[in-house]
């Protein structure tokens, strides 16, 4: 299947479709991100995280429409505004969730499942009436339009850079707060002995309610990211949901490094079979592959050494 | 125990099965029209699916997600037959390759491919509705459960594979059919299908076939292999300490089930007439759980009820109010995990059982009402519902809060 292409054609071809592939990786980590938060520290499988993301794209959709109609001259920043909101809604919304829902079942993994399942369907349909089912997009400002071109066959959009720059610094953000932060510390004592956390003073109601909350904003700030490369509609999150499982799971569920590890493997696993497939046979080989090295290693890539 | 026999059907069961029957097979017929009558038909197929769950997931403890892929094989290998039928070289003598199916002629397919080939004989289809999921499931489960991949995992997983299908079978559209399954089927061995007749025939077959599988899975819940089952629900180690496979076992409900929901699959496709994608997907099959939980996930007739429940709310619900019906299944979904985890089934052995006359409840519950408490006997399943499992670990048995799930015989 090579053959038809020249050599410096094929290197241009993996550059591209590297390249389009780390675009996709940005988003999973984002997504992923969030979820190994949720999933993997607290245990809890939340459903709705693909909607968590959609809210945060509609609230960054809400808010450019604000500041073309209202500050069309702080256009140019608006994306840092409506990523704060994005966090911020989903934020508080996973608060409440968590208080309202997600407290009740800790014991109950798979319950937990078909909750927020019922919960995402819940959002959908409300989304689906505000917004609308058709799927809406984000005016992008000028300085993000475009592409910068790095050879003459290779070029890479700017928007796309922009969003793995985000993806980087967020992941950063999230090592700090998870291994360095005082809340971090909390959580990981938490997920590790429980009762012992509880015993040397540790709220650990507050810590998970905080936990769930955090992950859903993470979900946020990826939805809002969403909005940079593709446009959004009511089900968008429903579609990443399973990818964003694997990922974690693959990865190995308590692993923020094993998260961004397979994020990698799968994105560029699938854009670059992409290119030479067609693009349901590319998904179909990728999570067979997922699924098949799930069976042989069922803790994931990187798993934490923990005593149960 | 040992010198004990098994009883597969208590009074109240049987009575709860005649009862069953009897709707079935006279009230409803007799009070629909054949076009209401198909729509119960399409619902029980459900049912078959809603009744493995009840083995594999509110006995066994293993939630899959997947069930829809076992529904779409068994009905896709039902569909296979009746459209190779239905596209002899006569009536498909304007395609360019007269004698194939017409979406394997549009995708400029110009010969059967060899898989389609054996489902020219209907002894072979019908042995491959049951043997292509149930040896799809027997794979997917050893792999998992022999490794012990389970809980949530195991949801995940099947989950994935649903979508891995659905995407397949979408992508494959000059052998599949793509996104509009395999439509226009007309007839059985000559027999139209579409016919008032056969669509009431058709639905007394549903219905004995569904009252079979019933039988089946009661004597499986009765059975040693049921007790097992719930043992290793509540306490997996417990039972592997005590020398059992438990994996063994995960594999038998598993497969179970899956040839339950293959068998409604080809029953849908007989009724319906085509078989799409959209019955084997990650949303179908969330939807065949929410049968199951309506129903009371430790009931198998609550199964069968709670699956013409939620699709009969959701035909009238869709109908008339799109949007309300989203919402209502929404909130049904959080409703049956945070108030009523064990369904219909369960708020009826609460609130109306105990005030059933004694006939009812059989000799066995009114000779333990004599002795007082008869939980000595051994085998009462009186699952274990304490809630003292430690937090975070995958491996927790579905522990039910209330714990009025006990099966007194």
């Amino acid at each position: 299947m090579f053959a038809e292409y020249t050599a410096s054609e094929l290197t241009a071809i993996f550059a591209m479709q590297g390249f389009a592939g780390l675009i996709l990786f940005s988003v999973l980590v984002l997504m992923a991100l969030g979820l190994a938060i949720i999933f993997g520290q607290m245990g809890v499988i939340n459903m709705a995280h693909g909607e968590f993301m959609i809210l945060g794209a509609y609230v960054t959709y809400l808010t450019s429409n604000l500041f073309s109609e209202y500050m069309p001259s702080l256009f140019d920043g608006y994306f840092f505004v409506a990523m704060a909101m994005a966090f911020l809604v989903t934020f508080l919304l996973g608060m409440l969730v968590e208080w309202g829902l997600i407290r009740h079942l800790y014991k109950r993994p798979l319950d937990t499942l078909l909750a927020t399942w019922g919960l995402s369907l819940i959002l959908q349909q409300i989304y689906r009436s505000v917004f609308g089912a058709r799927e809406v997009g984000v005016t992008l400002p000028d300085w993000m339009m475009g592409s910068y071109p790095l050879t003459d066959m290779v070029e890479v959009p700017i928007n796309g850079i922009f969003v793995m720059v985000l993806t980087l610094v967020i992941s950063i953000g999230i090592y700090f707060l998870m291994f360095r932060s005082r809340w971090g510390k909390q959580v990981r004592a938490v997920v590790q002995n429980r009762p012992m956390a509880g015993a040397v003073g540790i709220n650990t109601e507050k810590v998970d309610r905080l936990t769930f909350g955090i992950g859903c904003g993470i979900a946020g700030i990826a939805g809002s990211a969403f909005t940079m490369i593709g446009s959004t509609g009511p089900t968008s999150g429903q579609l990443y949901i399973v990818d964003t499982f694997l990922v974690v799971v693959f990865g190995g569920a308590q692993s923020l490094l094993g998260t961004i590890a397979s994020a990698f493997t799968i994105s560029q696993a699938q854009s670059t079979m992409e290119f030479f497939l067609s693009g349901s046979m590319a998904k179909v080989l990728t999570l067979l592959f997922v699924v098949g090295i799930l069976m042989l290693r069922p803790q994931g890539l990187f798993a934490l050494k923990i005593r149960r | 125990m040992n010198h004990k026999q098994i009883t597969y059907f208590p009074r109240k069961d049987l009575i709860g099965f005649a009862i069953l029957a009897a709707v079935l097979m006279l009230v409803l017929p007799m009070a629909l029209d054949v076009f209401r009558l198909n729509l119960v038909g399409k619902y029980l197929t459900y049912a078959f699916v809603a009744i493995g769950l009840v083995l594999c997931w509110g006995y066994g403890g293993i939630l899959s997600l997947g069930q829809g892929v076992f529904f779409g094989l068994g009905g896709y290998c039902m569909a296979m037959f009746l459209k190779l039928e239905s596209s002899d070289p006569e009536s498909t003598k304007i395609q360019s390759t007269p004698g194939i199916p017409d979406f394997m002629d549009w995708n400029q397919i110009t010969e059967l491919p060899w898989w389609w080939e054996p489902f020219y004989s209907l002894p072979f289809t019908l042995f491959a509705v049951v043997a292509v999921p149930v040896l799809f499931a027997f794979i997917i489960s050893v792999a998992m459960f022999k490794r012990r991949v389970g809980g949530v995992y195991f949801a995940i997983i099947t989950q994935a594979i649903a979508a891995i299908l659905t995407i397949l079978i979408i992508g494959q559209q000059g052998y599949t059919g793509g996104v509009n399954g395999i439509t226009d089927l007309r007839t059985l061995l000559g027999w139209d299908i579409r016919t008032d007749e056969a669509k009431t025939i058709l639905y007394f077959v549903c219905c004995l076939l569904l009252l079979a599988s019933l039988a089946t899975a009661q004597i499986i819940r009765r059975n040693k292999v049921g007790r097992i089952l719930v043992a290793m629900r509540d306490q997996e180690d417990r039972v592997r300490f005590s020398g059992y496979d438990v994996s063994n076992f995960k594999i038998f409900v598993f497969c179970m089930a899956a040839a339950f929901s293959a068998i409604g699959g080809a029953m849908f496709t007989l009724q319906v007439g085509f078989m799409s994608p959209s019955f084997v997907g990650i949303v179908p099959s969330i939807e065949m759980v929410i049968y199951c939980a309506v129903g009371g996930r430790l009931s198998l007739l609550g199964a069968v009820y709670g699956s013409l429940l939620v699709n009969w709310a959701k035909t009238s619900l869709s109908e008339s109010f799109p949007e309300l019906w989203l919402f209502g299944l929404g909130a049904l979904f959080i409703g049956v995990v945070l108030a009523f985890p064990n369904g219909i089934a369960g708020l009826f052995q609460r609130y109306v059982e105990p005030y059933m006359p004694a006939w009812y409840h059989g000799r066995v519950a009114a000779k333990a009402s004599e002795k007082g408490n008869s939980t000595t006997s051994g085998d009462n399943v009186t699952p274990d519902t304490s809630e003292e499992v430690p937090t975070g670990s995958d491996k927790q048995p579905a522990t039910l809060k209330g714990g009025h799930y006990v099966n007194a015989e």
